[in-house]
């Protein structure tokens, strides 16, 4: 096992090193990527949610100038392996979702693209779709395990007689709309098929995981694909693994003579092709005695996945390790829709997950009479309730405390609708927040002393979250040497694997892996090296993983105010406090804190993906329609932390921090409007309607 | 989309003619609409006449004591002009509180006008839409309809106009200046839009090749006691859900120690919930020459919502639309109720 690392670098609050280049428009993100002679590609997309294509007429778009080919299944690259039904494009006459791509024209600009590719006309042949999801359909399914590789259900002793005694039951229905990751940067790919095989620029949150994907699909070794990535401008999990644009373009890249063909999604088509947060309804019971100790907690959810490829958010999952309770029982069933696929979506399972029980637990507090903090404390479990292990660093309870002095909670008067601030009503909420704790084995480091300098190689992806900066630091300390000794690289399957930057994983198994690297190449060239001197290592295993229950903590606080007339609500301060292990960077990691719990206040507030059932489409696919949050609904918000260095967390002794800023928000916010109006919304977002 | 020929106007008179003569041709001003429509598929102009070099910005005071505008000052010039500031706070608030910053930058005060409704299917080239496709049918009648409109609607449309300050111009009397191939004329703001009926496809009275130079505002001192109040589902950035526009003048303002003062004259006009700004007559009617008391500006708002007619998912919006008014009016009188 790796050494635990002696922080020098870490723990400072360096500038990023890829700052000015983003701030001057040099870092070279996808499509600002050199190529020569590029070609463009826009997408041709089915306007039918199901049936099949029975013709494709592209003469017009053929007949336009500028135009190089028109791609459609007729001329498609046959794919070696068709079982991912999201990747299997262009191999058949089927049409799964509305939006699905079937063509795309290949010009010698963007706008002749997407002029021919309005001139393909296409007829079809349409069937009866299904696109509504409800928890009232008798054809909701188990699936046989959930994402992350959870099992579906769980169950401990007796909830329904559990919940039949108990002196206080909440049964609630709580839900939770589609939502769609909108990074800055569009889901852009740059591909050119050269003699050395595919060679991809892509925005991905992960190189070697592109290539590993494309591999089978095109029936390529492994190593005949090259995928380039430095930068990133926000992925949120929608470019976690490749999706079928990328298909598209590698197909588009085969008819264009060789020459390289971009295509940058618009900001419409990345609603129907990029995955997306499926709906959740969610029932929450919980039976607890009088001063509101949890006897049973179930927690039973439908969601939607997409016919032609399952993903089953874990929403549940969270449930299983938060609470004490002797027994307790989870529940996922899916509706299977002609809609786009889901896929991840900032904290998958947790995010979704913890809004339902966080706001049960306040209405658990108020109907018991007890502060909805203390109602958390007195539910606080010893060890983890699904495993039986011991928590690794079970900090909840501090982040609880800690929050509510800073936050003035002790002064607070529980009782809702009381207060009046001119004509705004003012209210004050808080909630649990949680993230695994997992780092991935594998990743393998290189590092390479030339020109004076430790060369720190590793293709790993920085998303705008940090990574260049961070994994210095830790290259730093690996090695023992300062931040201008180490010269870092990473996006490109050129450099060794690296895991994803994926489930708040990527600093903790990259970072093991530098440090293992660092420890080797200490040992073998000591410190004073010699030009050429080389090695590379990989992550360990970390074998408290298989010990330990492993999770970050948090706890959100809002004050949030609604105008007693229009119902408008605004959240004036919100602060988060977080145990996540050693912070590397504290400036880069609060930015990372406040963006999660940004995001989650547009959960709370405005996210909401509006399917049409009956076209099967989302409607309001643009910014001006699918509103995140503005400058203006942010007011006061801070994040802190723990000051904590994670023993069990491998040799950085810090767990991942991409996720937990987003999970428990949105509950705080919801709390914390109930306690400002007395009326209780369980379904997201809080908009003024539901205030009136 | 589709190539174009672009051509900047020198005179509006050749612009006219240029834009009248060509059934493919349109104005180009701020483009914050029109580009964007284009690139949907929704606009397919083969000639853009650019009316930006025009000598159309010019915010001057005419000799009524009103202000004429420039139907090219820019949205964010508008908003910060000292004479619209202090003399139509309403204007400036309702120019603020919309877009962003960069696009009232570049938006038109005639452009502004002519903005197409944010109805999601109109938007949309592969729904239908009777005011982009004639025909075709109306999606939001029973579709997503959150914003759509309450007031004056039809069965072929029930989209709403987006501006903000065309709220705050009907509030206030404006009047839109036309120059066309025939010549020039003037109309009240409010006769510039029309309600669907069933010609959805026409949102206002203008022909084609007509040109909006001005917008006039008449004198009105009063209207120092003015504001708009927009809500929305977010802080900025947004469009209204509802709003309201509002001008009141009390009877010897301030009245007598103790005593409610009596509303003289009052103007209203209400946003997002009509094909077109709507002046909120009957709410006026009931108020004038009443107390300014919080029963009467709900007597007021119920006698304009009576005929409200919601469709389904923005019924919210009658309530909505009752209480911002009255908090308007309140907002307006309250140093006195």
């Amino acid at each position: 096992m790796t050494a635990p690392l002696e922080a020098r670098a870490m723990g400072s609050s360096i500038e990023r090193l890829d700052g000015v280049a983003k701030v001057t428009g040099t870092a070279p993100y996808a499509w600002e990527q050199p190529v020569e002679r590029p070609a463009y590609l826009h997408p041709v997309q089915s306007t039918i949610a199901l049936g099949r294509v029975t013709g494709i007429d592209t003469s017009a778009a053929e007949a336009l100038d500028g135009v190089i080919a028109v791609l459609t299944r007729h001329n498609a690259l046959r794919l070696e392996d068709t079982s991912d039904g999201e990747l299997a494009i262009l191999q058949d006459d089927a049409v799964g979702f509305r939006g699905q791509f079937i063509g795309g024209v290949i010009a010698e600009t963007p706008e002749t693209a997407r002029e021919a590719a309005a001139l393909v006309t296409v007829t079809y042949d349409q069937e009866a779709h299904d696109a509504r999801l409800s928890a009232d359909r008798d054809d909701l399914d188990a699936p046989d395990q959930v994402n992350a590789g959870f099992p579906t259900d769980t169950v401990q002793g007796d909830p329904d007689a559990a919940l039949a005694g108990a002196a206080v039951v909440i049964d609630r229905t709580y839900t939770t709309p589609a939502e769609h990751n909108n990074p800055m940067e569009p889901h852009t790919t740059v591909a050119q098929w050269t003699d050395n095989g595919l060679v991809l620029y892509d925005s991905t949150q992960g190189v070697h995981q592109v290539r590993r994907a494309l591999a089978p699909v095109f029936g390529l070794p492994i190593e005949r694909i090259h995928v380039t990535s430095p930068h990133v401008g926000g992925g949120f999990g929608s470019k976690g693994l490749p999706h079928s644009h990328v298909i598209l373009v590698a197909m588009a890249a085969q008819l264009s003579g060789g020459r390289p063909v971009k295509l940058a999604l618009t900001r419409q088509q990345l609603f129907s092709v990029a995955g997306y947060r499926t709906p959740t309804i969610q029932r929450v019971r919980l039976g607890a005695d009088r001063e509101g100790r949890l006897t049973a907690i179930v927690h039973d959810v439908v969601e939607q996945t997409s016919k032609i490829k399952e993903f089953a958010e874990q929403t549940a999952v969270p449930t299983r390790m938060m609470y004490a309770a002797e027994n307790r029982r989870t529940t996922h069933r899916l509706a299977r829709l002609d809609v786009p696929v889901p896929s991840w979506m900032r904290a998958p399972g947790e995010c979704p997950g913890m809004f339902g029980p966080e706001v049960a637990m306040d209405e658990l507090a108020e109907a018991c009479g007890v502060d909805p903090i203390e109602v958390r404390v007195r539910n606080e479990p010893h060890i983890d309730p699904e495993s039986g292990r011991p928590f690794a660093n079970r900090h909840l309870v501090a982040c609880l405390r800690e929050g509510a002095r800073r936050f003035g909670w002790e002064q607070r008067d529980h009782r809702p609708r009381v207060r009046l601030d001119g004509d705004w009503l003012a209210g004050t909420g808080v909630a649990s927040s949680t993230y695994p704790a997992r780092s991935q084995p594998g990743s393998v480091a290189r590092i390479r002393f030339a020109d004076g300098l430790f060369n720190v190689s590793i293709g790993a992806a920085d998303l705008g979250t940090g990574t260049w900066t961070v994994l210095t630091q830790v290259a730093a300390d690996a090695l023992g040497v300062g931040v201008g000794d180490v010269r870092l690289e990473i996006g490109d399957t050129a450099l060794p694997k690296a895991s994803i930057a994926g489930g708040s994983t990527g600093l903790a198994s990259w970072g093991t892996a530098i440090a293992e690297a660092g420890e080797t190449f200490l040992t073998k060239y000591g410190t004073e090296p010699e030009d050429g001197d080389e090695l590379e290592a990989a992550a360990p295993k970390n074998p408290a993983a298989d010990e330990y229950a492993m999770h970050s903590f948090g706890a959100q606080f809002a004050e949030v105010k609604v105008h007693r007339f229009t119902g408008e609500i605004r959240v004036s301060r919100m602060l988060g406090v977080f145990s996540a292990g050693r912070i590397v960077n504290p400036r880069t990691a609060r930015s990372q804190f406040l963006g999660g719990m940004t995001m989650g206040l547009g959960m709370a507030l405005h996210e909401h993906s509006v399917m049409d059932p009956r076209f099967g489409i989302i409607v309001n696919h643009d910014f001006a329609e699918y509103h995140i949050p503005a400058n203006a609904d942010v007011l006061d918000m801070d994040a802190i932390w723990l000051d904590e260095v994670d023993e069990h967390a491998g040799p950085l002794g810090a767990r991942g921090i991409g996720e937990i800023g987003i999970v428990g928000a949105a509950a705080a916010i919801a709390n914390a409007a109930y306690h400002a109006t007395g009326v209780r919304v369980r379904d997201l977002p809080l908009t003024p309607d539901k205030f009136l | 989309m589709k190539p174009f020929d672009y051509r900047r106007a020198v005179a509006p008179e050749s612009a006219i003619a240029d834009v009248a003569g060509n059934p493919e041709a349109a104005y180009l001003a701020g483009g914050t609409n029109l580009v964007d429509h284009m690139k949907l598929g929704i606009a397919e102009p083969r000639l853009l006449v650019d009316i930006t070099s025009l000598p159309l910005d010019e915010v001057a005071e005419t000799q009524d004591g009103g202000v004429s505008i420039g139907a090219n000052v820019r949205n964010s010039d508008l908003a910060a002009h000292p004479l619209i500031r202090s003399r139509y706070p309403v204007l400036s608030q309702a120019l603020l509180s919309g877009a962003s910053g960069q696009l009232r930058n570049l938006a038109t005060t005639g452009g502004n006008l002519l903005q197409r409704t944010r109805c999601v299917y109109f938007q949309d080239v592969t729904t239908p839409c009777n005011k982009r496709a004639p025909g075709s049918g109306c999606s939001a009648l029973e579709g997503y309809s959150r914003y759509h409109a309450i007031l004056g609607a039809s069965d072929d449309c029930i989209a709403v106009h987006p501006s903000d300050i065309a709220v705050a111009l009907a509030a206030l009397d404006a009047t839109v200046v036309v120059q066309g191939p025939s010549g020039e004329r003037s109309m009240a703001l409010t006769d510039l839009h029309r309600l669907p009926d069933s010609r959805p496809d026409l949102d206002t009275v203008l022909e084609h090749g007509d040109l909006i130079t001005a917008v006039r505002l008449p004198g009105l001192p009063w209207a120092e006691r003015s504001a708009y109040r927009k809500v929305r589902d977010r802080a900025s950035y947004a469009f209204a859900l509802v709003s309201v526009a509002g001008a009141v003048e009390l009877e010897d303002d301030g009245g007598a120690p103790g005593e409610v003062p009596v509303i003289r004259q009052v103007r209203i006009a209400l946003g997002g919930v009509a094909h077109k700004p709507w002046r909120a007559t009957l709410a006026e009617e009931t108020l004038r020459g009443v107390q300014a008391t919080h029963e009467n500006f709900r007597a007021a708002a119920d006698a304009e919502l009576e005929r409200a007619a919601p469709v389904g998912d923005n019924a919210f919006k009658v309530p909505m639309v009752r209480n911002t008014m009255i908090s308007v009016l309140h907002e307006l009188t309250r140093e006195y109720s």
